[in-house]
C-alpha cells in the first residue's frame, strides 16, 4: 500500500459522491466546517466541491497557522531580528506574509539575515554552525507543529546552545473552534475535524462539541476519499439525529493522541492568559508561551519585545473569510489588489489559506477542452 | 536508524532519503520498514496498514448495503406478500 493512490481512486470517489447525494436531505441545507487549512487546500485542489450537491456547503475554518497570526506579531519578530549578528529563521510559508513595513522576504532584500527552514531542528543546526550569531526561530502552528518546537528547545538546553531562541506563536485549536461556535453570525451543522492536530491531541478534546453543542465531528485524513468519507459519516449522523466524535483517519490518528508529543509540549510550554488571533480577536487560553524554566531559549523573555498591535488593512476582509462568514471571492480585494503574487492578507499567502487555494484552483480554473465544449 | 544519534532515522519519502527525528514517537518507537507521518522534520505518528486496508474495504462497500436493500425491496415475491397481507412483511 502506498497510502496515496488508493485514496484517489476515481471509481471510489464517484461512489462516495453518489453516497453523499443520496444521504443529503434535499429539504435541508448543510453547513459543514472543515477546520484545517490542509483540508481547505485539498478540497480546492481536487475539486471536491464539484462532487457535492448544492445543499452541502463547506465552510472554511481557522486552521491555517499563517492566516490567524496578527500582523503585530510579525512586526514584533522582525523588529527583534534587526539586532546585529542576528539570524531570523522561519518556515517558507511565513516568508511572504506582509508585516507593516514588508514581509520577511522584503526585509531580507534590504539586508536582514533571513533564512527559510523546513524544521525547527534546522534552525537549531543554524545556531550550531553560526556560534558568533544569534538564531531566532519564528515558530508558528497548531498542536501539529508545537511538539517539534518543544523538543527542539529541550535539545538546545541539553546541548547548552545559548545562541538560539524561539519567538513562540503556537496556538491551540479548541479555543478557536469555541470562538467560532460562540459567534452569533455562524450556523454550522458539523465539523470535518483536523487530521494532523489530532495525531497529537487525539479525539477526546472534541467531545464537548458533540455533547454540549450537539454537533457531529469527524476527524479526517487529507486525501480526496478521506474528506468525502468524512462528509458521508457526518451526513449519516445528521440523518439519524446523532452527534458524536468519530475518527475517519484511524490509520494515522490514535484516539488518545500522541502522549510523548503532549509530554514534550507540557515540559516546555504553558498557556498564555490570552492571545490575539486575526479575525477572531483576543481568545483566552488559546496560545502557548515558553515556561520560565526555558527562559534562555524564549526570545520574548530574553529580549525586549515592542508588543505591536496593528489592525489589518481596512479594505481587506481576512477576518470575515477566516470566520467563514464570507467566501474568499466575496472580499473586495480578492483577485484585484490581493493575489498570491502581491498578497495584502495572509490568507492569500499560505497554501493552506482559503484565498490562495480558491485563487489557484477555482478562480483561475484552466479551461479544459471538455468545459470549453460544454460552453 | 542512526547509531550516532539515537533519535534520528533515515526515511524514504517518495524515493528521496531524508533524516527525520523520532523523538516524538518515544512511546512506540518505529522499526525499519514502518510507515510514519512526518511533519516539519519529525515523525508524528506510525501509519497502520491494517486500518488503511479496513478503510479501503469500507469505501469499496459504500452505497452497496443500500443497493442490496433496494434489490431486496424490489423482489416481486415481497410485493405479492405485501399485497396479500395488506401489510409490510419484515424479513
Amino acid at each position: 500500500m502506498k497510502y496515496v493512490d488508493e485514496f484517489r481512486a476515481p471509481e471510489l470517489i464517484a461512489k462516495a459522491g453518489e453516497e453523499i447525494r443520496r444521504l443529503a436531505d434535499p429539504n435541508r441545507h448543510y453547513r459543514i466546517m472543515e477546520v484545517c487549512g490542509g483540508h481547505t487546500h485539498a478540497i480546492y485542489r481536487f475539486g471536491l466541491k464539484d462532487l457535492l450537491p448544492p445543499n452541502v456547503e463547506l465552510i472554511h475554518g481557522p486552521g491555517c497557522p499563517v492566516c490567524v497570526l496578527p500582523m503585530g506579531r510579525i512586526d514584533d519578530g522582525l523588529s527583534l531580528a534587526a539586532q546585529p549578528d542576528f539570524i531570523f529563521a522561519a518556515f517558507g510559508d511565513m516568508m511572504r506574509v506582509p508585516g507593516t513595513h514588508g514581509s520577511p522576504l522584503e526585509y531580507k532584500a534590504r539586508g536582514m539575515d533571513v533564512r527559510i527552514v523546513y524544521s525547527p531542528a534546522d534552525a537549531l543546526k543554524l545556531a550550531r554552525n553560526n556560534p558568533e550569531k544569534h538564531v531566532m526561530f519564528f515558530a508558528i502552528g497548531f498542536e501539529t507543529t508545537a511538539p517539534s518546537t518543544a523538543l527542539t528547545v529541550v535539545r538546545a538546553k541539553a546541548e547548552g546552545l545559548h545562541n538560539f531562541s524561539v519567538f513562540c506563536n503556537h496556538v491551540t485549536i479548541i479555543p478557536a473552534i469555541r470562538a467560532i461556535l460562540d459567534s452569533p453570525d455562524m450556523r454550522l451543522d458539523g465539523f470535518v475535524g483536523p487530521g494532523h492536530v489530532s495525531t497529537v491531541i487525539g479525539c477526546r478534546p472534541y467531545d464537548w462539541i458533540a455533547k454540549d453543542e450537539g454537533k457531529p465531528v469527524v476527524v479526517s485524513g487529507f486525501e480526496p476519499l478521506d474528506i468525502l468519507q468524512s462528509i458521508v459519516m457526518l451526513l449519516r449522523q445528521l440523518r439519524k439525529g446523532e452527534a458524536k466524535v468519530e475518527n475517519q483517519y484511524k490509520r494515522v490518528v490514535p484516539w488518545e493522541g500522541n502522549r510523548a508529543a503532549l509530554r514534550a509540549m507540557a515540559e516546555v510550554f504553558e498557556l498564555r492568559p490570552y492571545f490575539e488571533w486575526r479575525g477572531l480577536g483576543f481568545i483566552s487560553q488559546s496560545a502557548l508561551k515558553i515556561r520560565a524554566s526555558y527562559a534562555q531559549w524564549d526570545a520574548e523573555q530574553r529580549f525586549s519585545v515592542p508588543g505591536v498591535r496593528v489592525t489589518d488593512p481596512k479594505a481587506a476582509q481576512c477576518g470575515e473569510v477566516l470566520k467563514g462568514v464570507l467566501k474568499p471571492a466575496q472580499c473586495k480585494l480578492f483577485g484585484n489588489e490581493c493575489t498570491p503574487e502581491q498578497p495584502v492578507g495572509a490568507l492569500m499567502v499560505s497554501s493552506e489559506g482559503s484565498c490562495a487555494a480558491y485563487y489557484n484552483y477555482e478562480h483561475r480554473k484552466p479551461v479544459t477542452i471538455a468545459s470549453a465544449a460544454a460552453n | 536508524m542512526d547509531s550516532q544519534n539515537a533519535h534520528l532515522a533515515v526515511v524514504d519519502v517518495v524515493g528521496v532519503r531524508r533524516k527525520v527525528d523520532l523523538g516524538l514517537l518515544l512511546d512506540e518507537p518505529p522499526v525499519p520498514g514502518d510507515w510514519v507521518l512526518i511533519h516539519v522534520g519529525f515523525a508524528m505518528s506510525k501509519i497502520s496498514e491494517a486500518d488503511a486496508a479496513d478503510q479501503m474495504q469500507t469505501l469499496t462497500m459504500l452505497g452497496e448495503t443500500e443497493a442490496a436493500m433496494q434489490e431486496v425491496r424490489g423482489y416481486g415475491l415481497e410485493n405479492e406478500e405485501h399485497d396479500q397481507r395488506g401489510q409490510r412483511s419484515k424479513l
